[in-house]
């Protein structure tokens, strides 16, 4: 047995290579035919990319990009994990981020107080708007990618309501923001040359081993995939659905109310017009493209934020803009294929393998009866 | 052994007709060949070198452990599945059969295990659907559906849907589909396991009638009994492949049943009730209704009230869909009922969750496995800890011991503990990583008795626990669940397997729509007594007015569970 399962193991390790490896040759062929469609060279624009991305000031942008992806990620991730389609991690973050921004305008507390309130205000918020979803899928029956939309598009309403000079925002030349947050309600930075990383990568390297610690190793994480695998055996096992649904719902809200927290904190200190949008849609991409893996959609933040970054400078090499935003299209296209046609794949040859040891056992023992019926 | 009812067999060759069948009368035309027929299926134990002849006019008789191979061997007969290696031969002729379309271009039909009947239609249009070409849908199509229903007496009423019928009048549907569509070898797919025992010798008269008129029946099955009653020849398949050929008058059921298991069967010994006096399960006034889905609101459970003590197997028959299923959900708190407790060792669980069920010592051994009892595409070992995420040894307490903190799993433990559980139990498996789903039926079924049974459940809920499981598995499976009763388990047992319930059970009790309407002893009590029962013909104590002698149960099965409680009483 254990001469089988190491040479399983061994397997299932080139399999994990080789999904990869099988998408980003893909992806690769597929970007180059597309660029070279409209006219251009595609290894120069590769040789740009990989020559400006490397570049360190370009590396601190990517790293700062990646932070609120791979919350955002994180947040589409947990609902993934059991078979719930939670789209509105855009609406989540941006609700809360302005209000917390809200609350971080009007208070001044030394920075010991005032960053943790500003946290858990967004962190509730988020949670509070995911759970609206949560709740109206276990009590109505509504699809929560239905509700998850909707409470994107009201999420968006109802800031604008408030972001106006005579409720909660100021008048900033062209812009509406809300008050500034004082100074010790900034997050520290990591100085580094020419600009500073974000202080808040701290939050995103917590929710990621947070991610991986809840999900796989206490009970917690054990029922909610469960749930995501068997909603009936997991009933049966004795896991309330019900209760698992809104419970995760908070879950992935909360970590999605951390999506705004890098501009927040670290950059724009309020909330205004301009506040990035569709970061949550983002963290759909990177989370499927990371297969929900806590290492993996880190890898997939920061490689999407290299995408955003080099795309930039394509445009001065006189690409098509569109050429980045194709690419990313196809790099989660040609992971999710990959990674399906592998895992398939390795379903079949993994039965294969316990089909074929078990008849290969069979025939010996059958050998044997025969001898014995025989006899 | 075998009473001589069932030995009476008609043998006659189909000289009546003599102008449908190529070779009609002749004993020796061959109906089906396979020779050498080897599948590599997944997961499931392959096929190989299959070996076997069918003969025309012949009632013959697949038998073997489920996951033997039977069914994947009908599938490659049928055209579902291409074999790796083999051919097939169908009247003399070598074929290649590459779907269903094939078979039955080739005068086979197949009934499914599961009916493929749309509910909705009736009993005309499902039979025409598919195949209008042949006679049209109306006026011919009817005539044909008449002769074919009158030829052999199968009693088809055609303008009812099919949702009004019962279990054994849609099999006859399903019959008719396939003589419908030319076939002159019919394959039944364990065709008994739905049906009570009046049903099955209805049944098995049509049998007689379709040979009578020179088709030939495959019949696949599992129940030795019914095997030698009806059949004119068996091929015995074990472990993939064909292990024996053997005619019904020269064997007995015991030589059937160790040749499918190869081996030698456990020698039934007598053995004293285990039941005490000491309630362990008490189900008072259990009532549950439902709104289906014609808005109407019927009562799925009424009047429930039993109580099972320690040592004590009761068993409930009763034909599927009569409530069976929801009160195992509502003892099991998967469903909350409108009304009645349930007790269990004192502690009043009546609307407890199911968590705190489970760890209050109940196990359960669910209906459908694959979607009650297993995570198919987790391994094995997170499939232990399902349903004891709560329990030692997947549980190492709270992160750091602090109240509040998330519970931790024991990874480690659970892994190794698998381990043992596949070896205890006998779970063919590579190891411990592979899926569930790679396993076969009985090998899962051995996972879950060995995964509920390692926790020392006070009461175990066993819903059909033999159900698709091979004999050999069938036993062990058997033997713990008697195992554990001696040293004190209640067993709520509710099985379709009339011989299970009644060698298993301390006590019978029969439901039928939603109401335990008939109780029995199982040391008396006859299937056929129970089958009445269980279609509502029969309530109250089931007495028997035969001596006991020739009411006890057929010893066809010799691989039915020994009768526990027979001697003691």
């Amino acid at each position: 047995m254990s001469r089988f399962r190491s040479k399983f193991d061994g397997y299932k390790l080139l399999l994990a290579l080789a999904a990869p490896a099988l998408a980003l040759i893909a992806a690769f062929l597929l970007s180059s035919l597309v660029i070279a469609a409209t006219g251009k060279d595609p290894l120069h624009a590769f040789a740009v990319m990989i020559d400006f991305g490397s570049k360190s000031d370009s590396q601190v942008w990517i790293i700062n990009k990646a932070i609120p992806y791979y919350l955002s990620a994180a947040a589409v991730a947990i609902g993934f994990r059991m078979n719930l389609f939670n789209i509105g991690v855009d609406g989540q973050y941006r609700v809360a981020a302005f209000f917390a921004a809200v609350v971080g305008g009007a208070l001044s507390l030394p920075g010991i107080l005032q960053i943790p309130v500003i946290i858990i205000v967004a962190m509730a918020v988020g949670a509070i708007w995911a759970g609206i979803a949560g709740v109206l899928k276990t009590t109505r029956g509504v699809s929560e990618v239905i509700t998850t939309i909707m409470l994107n598009s009201i999420a968006g309403s109802l800031i604008g309501y408030f972001l106006s000079e005579d409720r909660l925002a100021v008048k900033d030349g062209n812009l509406f923001h809300t008050p500034n947050i004082p100074a010790a309600g900034h997050f520290f930075t990591i100085p580094t040359d020419p600009k500073p990383i974000y202080g808040t990568v701290l939050i995103a390297v917590v929710i990621g081993l947070a991610y991986w610690f809840v999900l796989g190793r206490t009970r917690f994480g054990f029922d909610l995939r469960a749930v995501g695998r068997s909603e009936s055996a997991a009933s049966a096992s004795g896991v309330s659905v019900k209760r698992m649904v809104v419970t995760s719902m908070l879950l992935s809200g909360a970590v999605a109310g951390l999506v705004g927290m890098p501009t927040l904190l670290n950059e724009s200190y309020n909330y205004g017009t301009d506040f990035p949008a569709g970061v949550g849609f983002t963290g759909i991409a990177i989370a499927l493209l990371g297969r929900n893996h806590p290492i993996g959609m880190a890898l997939a933040a920061l490689l999407w934020g290299f995408l955003e970054r080099t795309g930039i400078q394509l445009e001065f090499e006189e690409y098509a803009q569109e050429v980045v935003g194709v690419m990313q299209g196809v790099i989660v296209l040609s992971v999710v294929i990959a990674y399906e046609i592998v895992r398939r794949y390795g379903l079949r040859m993994q039965q294969r393998k316990v089909g074929e040891e078990l008849s290969a056992r069979a025939r010996t023992d059958a050998n044997d009866d025969t001898a014995e019926v025989s006899a | 052994m075998h009473p001589a009812a069932t030995r009476e067999r008609v043998i006659k060759p189909s000289s009546e007709n003599s102008s449908r069948p190529p070779d009609p009368g002749s004993a020796s035309g061959v109906a089906v060949e396979l020779r050498g027929i080897t599948k590599r299926f997944p997961g499931v134990v392959a096929n190989r070198d299959i070996d076997f002849t069918v003969r025309q006019g012949t009632v013959h008789a697949l038998v073997g452990e489920n996951g033997a191979g039977k069914s994947t061997l009908m599938k490659i007969l049928y055209g579902m599945q291409r074999p790796d290696e083999g051919t097939i031969s169908i009247g003399g002729e070598q074929v290649t059969l590459h779907s269903p379309a094939d078979a039955i271009a080739r005068g086979i039909g197949m009934v499914h295990q599961h009916f493929k009947l749309a509910d909705n239609l009736t009993v005309l249009e499902n039979t025409v659907l598919g195949a209008e070409k042949l006679h049209g849908i109306g006026a011919r199509a009817r005539r044909r559906i008449g002769e074919l229903s009158d030829a052999y007496q199968l009693g088809i009423r055609p303008d009812l849907l099919v949702e009004e019928l019962g279990v054994a009048d849609r099999q006859r549907v399903e019959i008719l589909k396939a003589l419908y569509r030319g076939a002159r070898t019919l394959i039944l797919d364990e065709p008994t396991a739905v049906l009570v025992p009046q049903e099955v010798d209805a049944l098995f008269a049509n049998l007689r009638e379709l040979k009578a008129e020179g088709l030939t029946v495959l019949f696949i099955s599992h129940k030795l009994g019914e095997v030698l009653s009806v059949a004119d020849a068996i091929t015995v398949v074990r472990r993939g492949t064909t292990v024996a050929s053997v005619r019904p008058e020269e064997t007995t059921s015991q030589q059937l049943a160790e040749l499918m298991v190869g081996s030698e069967l456990p020698s039934a010994e007598t053995r004293d009730s285990t039941v005490t006096d000491v309630p362990m399960l008490t189900v008072d006034g259990l009532h549950l209704s439902a709104t289906d889905t014609d808005g109407v609101v019927r009562d799925v459970l009424d009047g429930i009230s039993f109580t099972i003590h320690k040592g004590e197997v009761l068993g409930v028959a009763g034909v599927e869909g009569n409530g069976q299923a929801e009160l195992v959900e509502a003892v099991m708190g998967m469903v909350d009922p409108d009304g009645g407790a349930v007790t269990l060792d004192g502690e009043d669980l009546s609307h407890a969750p199911t968590r705190r069920r489970r760890e209050s010592g109940i196990g359960y051994i669910p209906e459908d496995r694959h979607r009650h009892g297993l995570l198919l595409e987790a391994p094995l070992w997170e499939n232990r800890i399902l349903g004891h995420a709560t329990e030692e040894p997947n549980t190492r307490g709270r992160f750091l011991g602090v109240p509040g903190f998330p519970e931790l799993l024991a990874l480690r433990d659970a892994r190794t503990d698998t381990e043992r559980i596949v070896s205890d139990y006998d779970v063919r498996t590579p190891g411990i990583e592979v899926t569930a789903a790679s396993l076969s039926g009985g090998n899962q079924q051995k996972f879950i008795v060995g995964r509920e049974m390692s926790h020392h459940p006070k009461l175990l809920i066993a819903a059909h626990p033999t159900r698709g499981v091979d004999v050999g598995a069938q036993a062990q499976i058997w033997d713990q669940i008697r195992e554990a009763r001696r040293e004190g388990l209640a067993v709520l047992l509710i099985s379709a397997d009339l011989d299970e319930l009644i060698g298993l059970s301390d006590t019978l009790r029969v439901m039928y729509r939603g109401r335990l309407v008939a109780d029995a002893d199982p040391a008396t009590v006859t299937p056929e007594e129970l089958g009445s029962a269980m279609t509502g013909a029969a309530t109250g104590h089931l007495e028997s007015d035969e001596p006991p002698a020739s009411a006890e149960p057929p010893a066809s099965d010799d691989a039915r569970p020994e009768n526990g409680t027979g001697g003691a009483k």
